[in-house]
């Protein structure tokens, strides 16, 4: 079935793409198909898809992988237990972008597994968001989880909310429901910016606790200043595997250390032979886009 | 089935934005860019959904008379003020939607970016609080950094600003290159993991 549906698929894609009038063909000499510009950017591509598929696969055939602890993560359910206890909400913003930010759906992957939690406890959840497209998708990962967890009833779609689309009009209205609600647990995960700070010493003032993620580096000193727990760059994406534990998402994260050596051994390497002036800067080109 | 489709969308969109990456073709260019259109028109008619869900979740909360609900009064009454504005006389310049945005929504969005100096003062309190081994370095470097930014540290010693520099060009600009390749190999294993369907927890 899974076959004959992908195999459907691809042949409607090949008609939508005919019908757009789509050549794969070269159209001029001037125009080629390939950039070879980025030729190197290719090559680290397939390494890494490699590796991580290969990991991926090792996975699913069920080796066991270690994955460190981390313990922004392990405080999540500690989180949400004590927002039980406290009889008060739990607090989830997935940052301040759009969908088409990475970050925006590594967060929506954390939501979905918090609201789980959540749920499993009967424990209010509030998602207050600035994008529309987002406020969708948040309702779906909100409801998806109340579902799994048997608690369909349980799920109301005002939990996720659209409170304003300027992002100090959304600080002014997050700093409100902290005000209100009096969340117990906050949790921060996505793209923040200016307004990282804004929503953190609010929440920290307001005596909860506070979990934050975001790969952007100039705001994590902010939320390490002020949270509880913060999850830095790479443990972001890495969230909600390590939630899941599922074998197949692990493996991706395995796969992805072994690139992170590569990308270690490669720096030593170029800082070593350019230090030396040995080849000519050949090393360094490898790595810019020409 | 649904969950089965929403993942083939997901994979052949990434797939044409991966081509166009490495293509020079232009019709897979314009396709892609046809595509980050398509992305523009979709969240801006979405904008709908979002107005709706303010409405619902206020008038609610007014009808119910829940804490606070004036507030929740005056932003329903703006949100329907602004829209009509914007409607019947437009969003140009000296218009009731152009009075409104300059002299009542920019004052207030100042002011909440305002804030942000006192937040950052107490922030930095709790942050330089010389407890522990790694509090005194981050007090002592961020001492140095601060002042070597202003003319008084320039006044108090000359080469201040000159060790401010340094710190900022290389353990600083060492450790957030370090973060950004972490966070940028994540990110890339995200998208794959998505691109396979193995993550689809963000669909619901």
């Amino acid at each position: 079935m899974r076959k004959k549906s992908f195999f459907l698929f691809l042949i409607a894609a090949i008609i939508s793409f005919h019908n757009l009038g789509l050549s794969f063909a070269s159209t001029s000499e001037s125009t080629p198909l390939f950039r070879a510009d980025r030729i190197n950017i290719l090559v680290l591509f397939i390494i890494f898809c490699a590796v991580v598929l290969l990991y991926i696969r090792s996975a699913g055939k069920g080796k066991e992988l270690f994955v460190r602890k981390i313990s922004g993560l392990e405080a999540v359910e500690e989180g949400v237990g004590r927002a039980t206890e406290m009889g008060r909400p739990v607090l989830f913003i997935p940052g301040i972008q759009e969908l088409d930010e990475i970050q925006t759906i590594a967060g929506l992957s954390i939501l979905s597994r918090v609201a789980r939690t959540t749920a499993q406890y009967s424990t209010p959840l509030i998602v207050p968001v600035n994008y529309p497209l987002v406020l969708a998708a948040a309702q779906e990962s909100i409801k998806g989880a109340y579902l799994d967890m048997g608690k369909g009833d349980d799920y109301d779609p005002e939990m996720a909310q659209y409170v304003a689309g300027e992002q100090f009009a959304f600080v002014a209205a997050v700093h409100g429901i902290m005000h209100r609600e009096k969340p117990a647990t906050n949790v921060y995960m996505g793209a923040f910016y200016a307004e990282s700070l804004l929503l953190a010493e609010e929440g920290q003032a307001s005596g909860a606790i506070q979990i934050a993620g975001t790969a952007n580096p100039e705001q994590l000193p902010f939320f390490i200043a002020a949270c509880d727990y913060t999850l830095m760059g790479e443990e972001l994406f890495a969230a909600s595997s390590y939630l899941s534990k599922e074998p197949l998402m692990l493996g991706s994260l395995k796969g992805q250390d072994w690139i992170k050596i590569l990308l270690v051994i490669c720096i030593l390497l170029g800082v070593i032979l350019e230090t030396l002036n040995i080849g000519s800067g050949f090393f360094y080109k490898l790595f810019i886009e020409h | 089935m649904k969950a089965q489709l929403n993942t083939a969308i997901a994979f052949l969109s990434g797939f044409i934005m991966i081509l166009a990456f490495f293509s020079a073709n232009p019709g897979i260019v314009n396709f892609s860019q046809n595509l980050l259109t398509w992305v523009t028109i979709v969240g801006g008619i979405s904008l709908l959904l979002g107005i709706v869900s303010i409405l619902k979740v206020n008038l609610k909360a007014i009808q119910e008379k829940k804490k606070d609900w004036i507030f929740k009064a005056i932003l329903v009454l703006f949100v329907l003020g602004m829209s009509v504005c914007g409607i019947v006389w437009g969003i140009e310049e000296k218009t009731p939607f152009d009075w409104l945005f300059q002299n009542i929504q920019s004052p207030m969005m100042s002011t909440m970016f305002s804030i942000l100096a006192f937040f950052i003062a107490s922030a930095a309190y709790r942050a330089f609080r010389a407890r522990t081994l790694e509090a005194t370095i981050l007090l002592i470097t961020a001492i140095i950094v601060m002042l070597g930014r202003t003319p008084l540290g320039q006044a108090i010693w000359d080469k201040l600003p000159t060790y401010a520099d340094w710190i900022m060009a290389y353990p600083n600009l060492a450790v957030q290159r370090g973060i950004i390749i972490g966070a940028a190999l994540g990110a890339a294993a995200m998208s794959l993991r998505i691109l396979l369907g193995i993550e689809r927890t963000y669909m619901g």
